[in-house]
């Protein structure tokens, strides 16, 4: 009951080096939803990879695609309002696109398994906490009611619920947010996936019980080496966990790094802005906060530009008619789409801006 | 109680103050009972609490959900009705106001609320919005429409738009809205519930930037309700701590920050995480078990007791007063004793 002193020392990030070969790979993925106004591409041409056993961050605003992606490698986008157009989605070799709905079914929660942002309507209100659990082991495992109950009790316990056996009969009304949080670390774990997407999963709830929260996941991930994909806006919290971070605007990923660089040397002016735009609880008051000008733009005929051009302080006439590749900036592993990424200074302040026009002038 | 409401944390009179709350205490009845209902317990939402907001600063209340902190709010606005306690304002007692006398000491008082889609009207436009207030006070008729025009220029809105409705408009747009509405009647305190925790990190740091712009152009004052310490630190001059109806803890911000000197204030920063990974994984970190306890049934002598990594006995016992432990400001703990948690 007493809170623990123990400090919380989530690992330092390690460069995954169990194997190189990706659990997850998304290859230019594009998911459209139809609309009365027209069609929105909220993703759009979208692709990263999911290395066993390490923590990818995806970070953006919201309305970026990030849960999309997430719910298009579910297979949760839901027909016939949206749709994946193009794009594949390897687990571990095999297009999940390809796949009968059965099959599909077979990935979903075994596989991969999900935690949403808000676990209060995830989970279903007329049902025991322990039964939904224990239907989860059953229908994807051949085990009887009795044995599927008790793993249920187990996994609560695990995520670090008191009193689990007591608890796993009662209903979700009575869990507290970071509770039922709890419980869907619980059920997401139950098969011991290989991966696991986890959507905003402290977003809901008090610092004091995200810091428990994110504790259970990568103390869950230490112990059975399952991938985390943590969708997020939160740069906060992903520094504290994540090994690499993807970072997207208006459906595209626009930088992509290990998490050292992303923070230490990042070469997207959205991401700079990002970081700059962040209030912290270790910095003295600023006079001013950095500020993005403006708000995402709309996703319905996103021009072939640039899509953060309109809001860039280091805008060039090119960022508007060209839409940057991605392309590695300061290593061969950090990617961005940013024409001018590559440049020798190209960081926040000034100077970025005569870098940015000079090269400009050169084209 | 009689311990805690100890005086000393109150400080004295300075003719500086705009707000004064002097041992706020709001019970919500819980009854039971068919025919006659009979009161069978209470909800000790705002626990006898005392505090001060000088002209022109910033007070944040900072504290987890349920800590109380959006209670106190709507009890200085006086949309509640005060369990027992006193609250002045430019030293005038609000406490039993009502009819005209209530509806002129709200015209100095506004608030700007957390959910920009729920806070405001969808059948009303934004002219409409703006300028409810000033129809209100009959103001309308002389330039009311101009007026609505400045305030939205002023908040950063195209005053062109004034015709759109709020769905329109973005969450941050919408935020502008709800903050020109607040200005329309030049108030003197504005609180602000969690006016940013439903917003974008792009966008809310120009709505903190406004808020702060807004403040020196008028001359506000500000009462910042938020659970997010990493923007209490960028707004608020001094901060009050809130935990299950009570303050443990009150001071300057950058006193706090930098040696915060209640278990729960430490609990609270070292729970936000600092963005810039090595720093945020070297740090220490104090993770705290359990959620906050109901507030129908508080725990006796320390309510934080429960969660607490340094309960011992007393803290059951005997309920710790607000007090300077001679660390240059008031806090509420057997134990108190300054750490830093910030590299």
């Amino acid at each position: 009951m007493s809170g623990s002193a123990h400090p919380y020392q989530p690992r330092m990030p390690q460069a995954p080096e169990a194997s190189p070969d990706a659990l997850l790979e998304v290859e230019d993925l594009k998911t459209v939803f139809h609309s009365e106004v027209g069609t929105v591409h909220a993703v759009d041409g979208v692709s990263f990879d999911v290395r066993p056993g390490e923590v990818l961050a995806v970070v953006g605003e919201s309305g970026c695609g990030k849960s999309v992606t997430a719910l298009s490698i579910m297979g949760l986008i839901p027909a016939p309002a949206g749709q994946i157009v193009s794009g594949r989605i390897n687990f571990r070799g095999q297009n999940l696109l390809h796949l009968h709905s059965e099959e599909r079914r077979a990935f979903r929660g075994d596989r991969i398994a999900m935690v949403f942002q808000d676990p209060l309507t995830a989970l279903n209100p007329v049902h025991r906490v322990g039964a939904q659990i224990a239907e989860l082991i059953q229908v994807h495992r051949d085990v009887g009611r009795k044995e599927a109950w008790g793993r249920a009790v187990e996994l609560l316990k695990l995520v670090g619920i008191p009193g689990a056996e007591e608890r796993a009969r009662q209903y979700p009304h009575h869990f507290s947010g970071g509770m039922r949080q709890r419980v869907m670390i619980a059920m997401a774990i139950a098969l011991d996936p290989d991966l696991l997407i986890a959507d905003e999963p402290t977003t809901a709830l008090d610092v004091t019980v995200q810091a428990q929260i994110l504790r259970v996941l990568l103390d869950v991930r230490d112990r059975f080496g399952m991938a985390i994909m943590l969708i997020t806006h939160d740069l906060g919290v992903v520094a504290g966990v994540a090994d690499r971070v993807v970072v997207m605007y208006a459906g595209k990923k626009i930088e992509e790094a290990d998490v050292h660089t992303i923070y230490g040397n990042p070469k997207h002016p959205y991401t700079w802005g990002l970081l700059g735009s962040t209030t912290r609880v270790d910095r003295p008051r600023l006079e001013q906060l950095t500020q993005i000008p403006g708000a995402p733009p709309s996703l319905l005929a996103p021009p072939p530009a640039c899509r953060f051009a309109p809001r860039c302080a280091y805008v060039q006439p090119l960022c508007r008619t060209e839409y940057p590749e991605l392309r590695p900036a300061t290593a061969p592993e950090h990617l961005a789409a940013c024409h001018f990424a590559q440049l020798d200074g190209w960081e926040p302040g000034p100077p970025a801006r005569e870098l940015a026009s000079r090269q400009e002038e050169a084209v | 109680m009689s311990v805690a409401t100890e005086p000393a944390a109150i400080p004295p009179r300075s003719g500086q103050e705009l707000v004064r709350v002097t041992d706020l205490v709001k019970h919500f009845p819980i009854t039971s009972g068919v025919f006659v209902q009979r009161q069978v317990a209470a909800v000790h939402a705002v626990d006898g609490i005392s505090f001060s907001i000088r002209k022109g600063e910033t007070l944040g209340l900072v504290g987890e959900s349920g800590s109380g902190k959006s209670t106190t709010a709507r009890l200085l606005l006086r949309l509640l009705d005060l369990t027992s306690g006193q609250v002045e304002l430019e030293g005038e007692d609000i406490t039993t106001a009502s009819g005209a006398r209530l509806r002129n000491v709200r015209q100095k008082m506004q608030m700007i609320f957390q959910d920009p889609y729920a806070s405001l009207d969808p059948r009303m436009t934004v002219r409409d919005i703006v300028g409810e207030p000033l129809v209100i006070w009959n103001r309308w008729k002389n330039g009311g429409s101009v007026r609505v025009a400045e305030l939205l220029e002023r908040v950063g809105l195209n005053p062109d738009h004034a015709n759109r409705f709020p769905h329109e408009f973005s969450g941050g747009q919408r935020q502008r809205i709800g903050i020109a509405r607040a200005l329309a009647l030049q108030p003197k305190l504005i609180i602000c519930d969690e006016p940013v925790s439903a917003l974008d990190v792009s966008v809310r740091a120009q709505i903190l930037n406004l808020l702060a712009n807004l403040q020196r152009e008028f001359d506000l004052t500000y009462l910042f309700i938020s659970h997010d310490l990493s923007v209490v630190r960028q707004v608020a001059d001094r901060l009050a701590v809130m935990y299950l109806g009570k303050i443990v803890e009150i001071g300057d911000r950058d006193e706090l920050y930098g040696r915060p000197v209640h278990p729960y204030t430490q609990a609270l920063i070292s729970a936000v995480p600092i963005p810039e990974p090595v720093k945020e994984r070297q740090r220490k970190h104090i993770v705290l078990g359990g959620d906050i306890p109901s507030p129908v049934n508080p725990p006796s002598g320390c309510r934080f007791r429960t969660r607490c990594f340094k309960a011992q006995e007393i803290c059951a016992e005997e309920e710790p007063a607000l007090v300077d432990h001679d660390h240059g400001h008031p806090s509420a703990c057997h134990f108190a004793e300054p750490l830093e948690l910030i590299p």
